[in-house]
């Protein structure tokens, strides 16, 4: 069996100021997997951060969707959206960062649809796993990770590896 | 000369790989498709294993994972937790462990990210972990699934096995090994 190192980090960024969304692009297609690791908070509320793919630009049809669970505290449920343009990445709370870990499984294989599997975690407020679809055969290149609702705050980290399988 | 490492190393530039998780091997199954997938003489030089599944399978059922050859399904346990875009559920026995359940759909692949701990610890029975689901467009599952083989050998080998039809085209398993 061949080995090789691998898990690399390939990018970071980290909010410099109050930001409504944090963008990688030009990413490079020489892994099998991708892995985004979130440690944000916001300035107001429990939030979703939602999650865009594409590639050359992000896409704007309605080719994603997603089959989610998730437990509040006090219940668990799960619900899905189809034909969406976002699904999600983290989560994030009022003076607590939230966690998102995000697998962007086969991301550069243009024979399938890619899927893409994270897990969400708000302390204060709700643990959730999300599994999406993107229905595109083209590689993906480019993401955006943005809060609809709050701008994420300073500090906010978003850092990005590359896995290679062998 | 005492090294002074700081210096050095902040003149490093490019990324740094720590050589802490390591690609072992990779089966990607071909047109004809595939009923099991095997790691076979795996070495024992980690202290973690991960596989990142990327599947298709040809009729809706669970994987299994088994370990160094034992299909008696008496051998193994497990518990999970599922949504169904619905409902969450929730189950465990003694039987298969569950590396994730995929229902066949035209174009639509299911993922598993199984982390297996202290694979080569012969003190320990092994436990595995697994982050799963598929999505496909109005239907799909997501879950998590904690399973065990009542045995402390070293694991050597391990086989993913759908229940029911084979793995179909472009699944991919990767193997990996972390220190």
């Amino acid at each position: 069996m061949a080995a090789g190192a691998t898990y690399v980090p390939i990018a970071t960024q980290t909010a410099s100021g109050s930001v409504s969304s944090i963008t990688f692009s030009s990413i490079p297609q020489t892994y099998t997997d991708l892995v985004l690791i979130i440690n944000a908070g916001n300035l107001t509320g429990d939030s979703g951060a939602e999650l865009r793919v594409g590639n050359g630009s992000i896409d704007t049809g309605t080719t994603l969707s997603w089959t989610y669970m998730q437990g509040d505290g006090s219940s668990a449920g799960s619900g899905r959206a189809t034909n969406i343009n976002y699904t999600y990445a983290g989560r994030s709370n009022t003076n607590f960062a939230g966690i998102g870990i995000v697998h962007l499984m086969n991301y550069s294989n243009t024979n399938v649809y890619k899927t893409i599997i994270s897990k969400a975690e708000s302390p204060t407020a709700r643990v959730q796993v999300f599994v999406s679809t993107w229905r595109s055969t083209s590689a993906i290149d480019i993401f955006r990770v943005s809060d609809p609702s709050y701008n994420f705050t300073a500090g906010s980290t978003f850092t990005l590896y590359g896995i290679a399988a062998a | 000369m005492s090294p002074i490492l700081g210096i050095y190393a902040s003149q490093i530039s490019g990324h740094l790989v720590t050589n802490s998780y390591s690609s072992i091997a990779t089966q990607t199954v071909g047109s004809g498709g595939a009923s099991s997938i095997t790691f076979a003489s795996i070495p024992s030089t980690y202290t973690h294993l991960q596989i990142r599944g990327f599947y298709r399978m040809s009729s809706t059922a669970e994987n299994k994972l088994e370990m160094n050859g034992v299909t008696t399904t008496t051998s193994y346990y497990r518990h999970f937790l599922q949504g169904s875009g619905s409902a969450t559920g929730a189950g465990g026995n003694n039987s298969n462990t569950m590396a994730g359940y995929y229902e066949t759909n035209a174009n639509i692949f299911g993922t598993h990210i199984i982390d297996i701990l202290d694979y080569a610890d012969t003190n320990k029975i092994k436990v595995v972990r697994t982050l799963w689901g598929f999505d496909a467009n109005g239907s799909g599952y997501v879950g998590l699934s904690s399973g065990a083989n009542a045995s402390t050998s070293a694991i050597t080998s391990i086989s993913l096995v759908p229940n029911a039809g084979t793995y179909t085209q472009f699944s991919s398993f990767a193997l990996y090994g972390i220190k």
